[in-house]
This record gives structure tokens, C-alpha cells and sequence, in this order.
């Protein structure tokens, strides 16, 4: 009965906040201590960023930032719960308590960081939305979508991207909008719809590990036009902000390990480099890990268990994957991208 | 009532905190008091919490744009529209797969009812199975059953199936057909129906007077149909006949023009329909069973058919049990057809989502939601309470 629960969400988030009692400091942090283990929202299943296989075991990009997470805090990236949720219940599960942090495709917008009562704490993905179609209605360009029917999920910024560009070009469009993914996936691929439009990462996604046979992922083109900007990143609630600053530096950690050349692979022999920016990282300068209140070896933590960005990266979306995307956007700073971390220092 | 009387015994003295009438009263307080306090506390502590956390509240949000797209609307409605607007596209929405499901349901459901109880093995059988099939099955299943066979048997929009010489497309885009374009003339048209209504109720009622009277019968349902089919028509013809009518084409990716009754609505309605009319069918046939048997007897002695004496006998005096349990029917039909969400008709709880979704303002939402099922059941429960009465036995 997922397809009702958000609303049921929602009305247990009317009696939570109404009785829960009042809010200090650090109550999250310690509550995640205190059950030895982080809840972290993540999607019902996008290849590449969260998806649960057979056993149950959770991978993707999104996965390995609840993981590097879990390692600043516990130094042990597997102490996570992943619970998954809809675009359209990802917030009342944040607001609500239900889980610690969100880290599924969920892109910072000015309402989400302030209306919401959320905090974004960087981006794990530089996006935007993109349209697929199947290659025998002929289309080459976005513009030519006059009068299409689109496929779209209830509750994201795509849903309100498609409404302005088709206003923007004096377009009409017919949405189709059902709330669970495989649900409109489905209907997609049945041809309910001409198109089916989100981030173009999950475009990708969905062409490489969703298509039924017997259509194939030569069937369907994605559109040469990205219509927004979507920068996804993870999301915790307002109230607790030494616990969003964990959240916050184990993604830089992530990307200045990479900036750094510190890998899964060479951060033991990194332990003993000279360089200080490096001592000062790995926590063998001490000092970071206090400010943050986690163990000096966070970071060590952080990338032998789940490894740099550019081999998260690498794994889940890039060479390594069967997604095949290319960095892109998501290059390091230093090599033409925009990935930044603010120094660790 | 009772306290009264109690306290109005002969007088013995007895301490005031032994005194049934204000022992009476003041619990009623203390109990108000505290349901007062408690509400009084989960408000103020949400609000906090609400401020705390920076969550926005009020209901301000209704006036602002809403920005996205529905799909099926029955009024005027663009993303520029107000949140308030969207929200009442979802009433809307939910108001009319509710009311043509409970008439629709109402009908099937009488007639599978009947048909349990005919002399006739095979009917009575397909109609057994037909409720047994029906109500133990989930409904959730049957709409994603009929979602998929109405969105996956029918070809793409170029494919479409021609009916009535290109007038009528059926695709996986619905079912297409022509309307006439809006003329001024319409309006008077529907007055012209609704006063041919009014003139058959009125007939009905003068051929019954009459037959009670002089025992002369009088055709008045076909009279009576003729009458709401005449008037109108007659309106149209001196409203100067307009005929321009809109024809669905193809244009591009799909049909423009003419009315469409989309996939999702039609996937609704139709298992909200056959899976209700199960109920309704069982509610129906207890009814039918509960009257006595010399009732049908008595029908069949005085040379009644079988269908006059269901029509004249059986079912107006079966009504009285029918009634009151179809209420709940009526209500379940509305309330269930939430889950039009799983297959993406654009109903009242798909536009509050959204709504909270875009606005993070859960409780304020839930609060309009509430009140919107809330109205509507009462008003179903009122009207069924009322028409009850009507039908009540009246001691003669
Ligand atoms: N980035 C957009 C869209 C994110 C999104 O959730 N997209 C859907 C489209 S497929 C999705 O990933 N759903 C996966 C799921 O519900 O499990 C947003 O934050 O609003």
C-alpha cells in the first residue's frame, strides 16, 4: 500500500510535531549514537545512485554518501539503515524523524533549504533534466514536443521544470503523474506516454537498467536539451547542525581525498606522506576530527571503506558501471568540473 | 435525562460531592477541561515545533501559483493557476469518478442482485460468481488490472481504432469522440432538461393519484423519459439548431479537438464500479430475501409478472432493509477512490501531495483534505438519512 503512505506520512507528521517534545543541540547526533546506527533516506530504486539487490544490499552514489557518513560517525560504513522512500515522501520522512538525512537525487532549491525546514549540505551530483523518447516518433529536439504526453513523478522539481519550459515555448503538454517509479516507468514504456522527462543521470539510468524486453536501450534517445539546472545533494532537517556538518565534510572528504590522490587503495601509504595538507586530512595532524566531533581517523575511515569520490563516481555512474556517464560537470575543479571542497582545515 | 430524574427523588440529604447532579457536572467539566488543555497543548507545541524547525505555516500558500501540470481537469486550470485552483481540480476530479461510480455501481449491482435470486440456474450462477470473483480481490489489484488492460491492449494515438466512420479514436490516450462546440444555446438546452424532469416527476405523481383513484393505468415512465428527451430538444431546435461540433484529429503526437475520457479515469471508474457492485449486489439480495415469502406468493396470485411484482412489490418494501447499509457503500466508494493515486488519475489526495510536497505545509493540507472527505460523507450520510425517511413504513 506504498501509494497511500504519503499521505499517512504526512498525517503522522502532523501528530509527531505535535507531540514531540522540544528540540536541543546535537539531539539527532545523539540519537543516531545512541541506536548505533544511521537512517538514511534513499530512492525505491534507481540504478547507479540507490538500489537494493536481491540480498538486500544497497549500492549507488547516493548509497556510498550514507556510507562515508556512517564512517565519519561510527568508523563503520556499514552501520546504516536505508529506508526507501518516493520523491513524494522523501520530505515527510525527513521532517517527521523518520530518517536522519536524505541522500536520494534530491536537488537544493531555495523553498526546500528554508520553507521545508531542511538544510542542504553540498552536492553529490551536478544535474539536469533531460527527455526520453522512443526513437520511432522521429523527435531531435525538445522544441518539437508540442501536444506530447509526459511521463512524470508527483512532488519534484521536474514536474515543475516541465510546466515553465513548456509555458517559456508556448507549448502544450499532457502530464502523466503517478507517484512510484516503476509505476510510471511502466507506463513509459507501454506508450502511455510520448516522453518521459527527469534528471538526466536517471535518464540514463533508467535506459540502461529499466527498458522490458523485448525493447532495448537502443530503442530510446535522450533529447539533446538539458531544461534545468538540478543540483542533487543530501538533505538533513533543520535543528541539529553538528550533525549536518558530518553530513556536510564527508562529501568534501570525499572529493579532496580525490584532489589529494588519496585512494581506497594508497591510504594506508598515504598515512606516512609529509605533506601537511595530507597529514592534516588523514587526521595524522589531529585536530580536524575534534572540530567535528568524530574520530581523527575519519576521513581514513571514510575512503577505505567507501573510497574517494572519483571512485564512487567511477563504480556506480562512470567507466566502471554499466551507466557509462561521463564526469562531466562532476570533474574535479581542478581539471575543468565543478567539484570543490572548501579546504580541510 | 437520567441525572434529572434521579435528582429530582424524594429529598434525602446527601453531601454535595455525593450529589448525583453535580457529581454529574463536574466530571462533564474536568473532561471537557482536559480535552480542551490537550488540544489546546498539541496546537501550541506544533506551532513551536513548526517554528523551531523554520517549517512555513498558515494557510497563505493557497493564493500563491502552483506551477505544475494536471492532466485531467474539469475546469479552467494552467500552472499558473493558484494552489487553491489546483486543489479544487482535485475535488472536482474526485467528485466525478465518486457520483457516476456510486450511480453506475447502484444500477450494476441491483440488477447482479436480482439476478442471484432469478429462477434461471445460469444466470443466478454467472451472477454468484461474479460477487464471489469481485470482492475477494483486492480492490488496489483490480485498478492496476484494468490500468494495465486499458493502457496496454489499445494501440499508440497513430494506430488508434476508427469507429463510426473517423469520428470515434480509441488509443492508449483514451477514447475520443466529438462534442458540440460551446454555444449560448447549451444553457438553455439544460434548463429545458431539468424542467422535463420536473414535468415527468410531476406526470408520475398524477398517473399514480389517478391510478389509485380510478384504477386507470397510465404509460408515465416511458411519457416521462419522452418529456426530459422532447423539451431540450425543442429547446435546441428554437435555439436555431446550432450543430457545429468539435471532431477530434490527429495532430502531431495525438488527438486534438472533441472530449476524451482519459486511461486513468476510465480505469477508476471501472474498478470502483464492478468491485462495489459486488457489495451492493449482496446488499440487494439480502434485502430481496429478508420479506416474507408469502409476499411473492401474494404478488403471483393476483397475476402479477415476475418483474411487476419485483418492481411493484418486492423492491419497494426491500428498499427499507437496502437503504441504510448502501450509505456505507456510497461512502466507500468515495473514500476508496484515493487510490485512484496508484494509477495516476489526478483525484483530491494527488493534488494535496504535491501540494505538500512543493509547499512542505503537511498539516495545514491534511487539515483541507480532512475537511474536503469529511463535507462530502456527511453530505452523502445526510441525503441517505433523508431519503431513509421517505421510504420509511408509514403506519396507515
Ligand atoms: N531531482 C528531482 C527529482 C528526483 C526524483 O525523485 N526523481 C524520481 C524520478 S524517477 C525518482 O528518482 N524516483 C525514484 C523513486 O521514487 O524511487 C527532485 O529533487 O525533485
Amino acid at each position: 500500500m506504498r501509494t497511500i503512505t504519503s499521505l499517512a506520512g504526512a498525517a503522522a507528521l502532523a501528530v509527531t510535531i505535535g507531540a514531540a517534545g522540544a528540540a536541543h543541540a546535537g539531539k539527532d547526533l545523539d540519537a543516531i549514537k545512541a541506536r548505533g546506527q544511521l537512517i538514511c533516506g534513499v530512492s525505491t530504486g534507481t540504478a547507479g545512485f540507490s538500489l537494493a539487490d536481491s540480498k538486500g544490499v544497497w549500492t549507488g552514489m547516493d548509497v556510498d554518501v550514507c556510507r562515508a557518513v556512517a564512517a565519519a560517525i561510527f568508523g563503520d560504513a556499514s552501520k546504516v539503515k536505508y529506508v526507501p522512500t518516493t520523491a513524494q515522501q522523501r520530505f515527510t520522512a525527513l521532517q517527521s524523524g523518520e530518517v536522519d538525512m536524505l541522500s536520494r537525487t534530491t536537488t537544493w532549491t531555495l523553498t526546500r533549504d528554508t520553507a521545508l525546514g531542511f538544510d542542504f549540505t553540498g552536492v553529490s551530483y551536478y544535474d539536469g533534466q533531460g527527455f526520453m523518447v522512443n526513437k520511432k516518433l522521429g523527435v531531435k529536439s525538445a522544441k518539437e514536443l508540442n501536444g506530447a504526453t509526459i511521463c512524470v513523478s508527483p512532488g519534484t522539481t521536474t514536474e515543475l521544470n516541465l510546466a515553465d519550459y513548456f509555458r517559456a515555448n508556448k507549448m502544450q503538454f499532457k502530464p502523466v503523474v503517478i507517484e512510484k517509479a516503476d509505476e510510471i516507468r511502466a507506463a513509459f514504456f507501454t506508450g502511455r506516454c510520448d516522453v518521459y522527462t527527469t534528471d538526466a543521470s536517471s535518464l540514463y539510468s533508467v535506459r540502461a537498467a529499466n527498458v522490458p524486453a523485448p525493447l532495448t536501450a537502443a530503442d530510446f534517445v535522450i533529447l539533446p536539451e538539458i531544461i534545468s539546472k538540478e543540483p542533487l545533494g543530501p538533505v538533513v532537517r533543520h535543528g541539529d547542525n553538528q550533525f549536518g556538518d558530518i553530513v556536510r565534510w564527508a562529501l568534501y572528504a570525499m572529493v579532496e581525498a580525490e584532489e589529494y590522490g588519496i585512494t581506497s587503495a594508497n591510504v594506508e601509504q598515504m598515512l606516512k606522506s609529509e605533506d601537511p595538507t595530507i597529514k592534516r586530512i588523514l587526521g595524522v595532524t589531529p585536530g580536524m576530527g575534534k572540530a567535528l566531533g568524530v574520530d581523527e581517523k575519519w576521513v581514513v575511515n571514510i575512503v577505505k571503506q567507501v573510497g574517494n569520490y572519483g571512485e564512487a563516481f567511477d563504480r556506480n555512474l562512470g567507466a566502471g558501471s554499466p551507466l557509462k556517464i561521463e564526469r562531466g560537470l562532476n570533474q574535479l575543479w581542478t581539471k575543468g568540473g565543478l567539484q570543490y571542497s572548501p579546504p580541510i582545515r | 435525562m437520567a441525572v434529572d430524574t434521579i435528582g429530582s427523588l424524594p429529598q434525602t440529604r446527601v453531601a454535595p460531592w455525593n450529589n448525583p447532579v453535580i457529581r454529574g457536572w463536574v466530571f462533564q467539566i474536568v473532561v471537557v477541561g482536559l480535552v480542551g488543555g490537550l488540544a489546546w497543548y498539541l496546537v501550541s507545541n506544533t506551532m513551536a515545533n513548526l517554528e523551531k524547525a523554520k517549517i512555513a505555516t498558515g494557510f497563505d500558500f493557497l493564493g500563491r501559483e502552483a506551477g505544475f501540470e494536471i492532466g485531467d481537469t474539469m475546469i479552467e486550470y494552467s500552472p499558473a493557476s493558484t494552489y487553491a485552483r489546483a486543489i479544487w481540480v482535485g475535488i472536482l476530479n474526485t467528485l466525478r469518478v465518486a457520483v457516476i461510480g456510486i450511480i453506475l455501481t447502484t444500477i450494476l449491482g441491483t440488477l447482479i442482485g436480482i439476478g442471484r435470486l432469478s429462477p434461471n440456474w445460469l444466470l443466478a450462477k454467472i451472477c454468484e460468481w461474479y460477487v464471489e470473483i469481485f470482492r475477494n480481490v483486492p480492490l488496489l489489484l483490480w485498478l492496476f488490472l484494468f490500468y494495465k488492460l486499458v493502457s496496454e491492449a489499445f494501440p499508440g494515438p497513430r494506430q488508434a481504432i476508427r469507429m463510426l466512420g473517423d469520428s470515434v479514436f480509441l488509443s492508449n490516450r483514451g477514447l475520443y469522440f466529438p462534442i458540440p462546440v460551446a454555444d449560448p444555446v447549451h444553457k438553455w438546452i439544460g434548463a429545458g432538461f431539468l424542467l422535463g424532469i420536473v414535468g415527468a416527476w410531476a406526470l408520475h405523481r398524477w398517473a399514480k393519484a389517478r391510478q389509485a383513484a380510478t384504477g386507470q393505468q397510465f404509460p408515465s415512465i416511458l411519457a416521462g423519459l419522452g418529456l426530459i428527451i422532447v423539451v431540450p430538444f425543442l429547446v435546441w431546435l428554437i435555439g436555431g439548431a446550432p450543430a457545429k461540433m468539435s471532431w477530434p484529429e490527429l495532430k502531431g503526437f495525438n488527438f486534438q479537438g472533441g472530449l476524451v475520457i482519459q486511461p486513468e479515469f476510465t480505469a477508476l471508474l471501472v474498478g470502483l464500479t464492478l468491485y462495489t457492485a459486488a457489495f451492493v449486489a449482496e446488499i440487494v439480495r439480502s434485502g430481496i430475501l429478508a420479506l416474507h415469502k408469502g409476499q411473492s406468493e401474494a404478488a403471483a396470485a393476483i397475476g402479477l409478472s415476475r418483474g411487476q411484482a419485483m418492481r411493484l412489490v418486492l423492491l419497494p418494501q426491500a428498499l427499507r432493509v437496502i437503504v441504510p447499509p448502501m450509505t456505507s457503500v456510497f461512502l466507500n466508494i468515495t473514500k476508496n477512490s484515493s487510490l485512484a493515486i496508484a494509477i495516476g488519475y489526478p483525484d483530491l489526495v494527488a493534488s494535496i501531495n504535491v501540494t505538500i510536497n512543493q509547499t512542505g505545509q503537511a498539516i495545514e493540507n491534511i487539515l483541507i483534505i480532512m475537511a474536503a472527505y469529511l463535507t462530502v460523507s456527511l453530505s452523502i450520510s445526510a441525503f441517505m438519512n433523508w431519503y431513509n425517511k421517505q421510504i420509511a413504513m408509514k403506519e396507515r
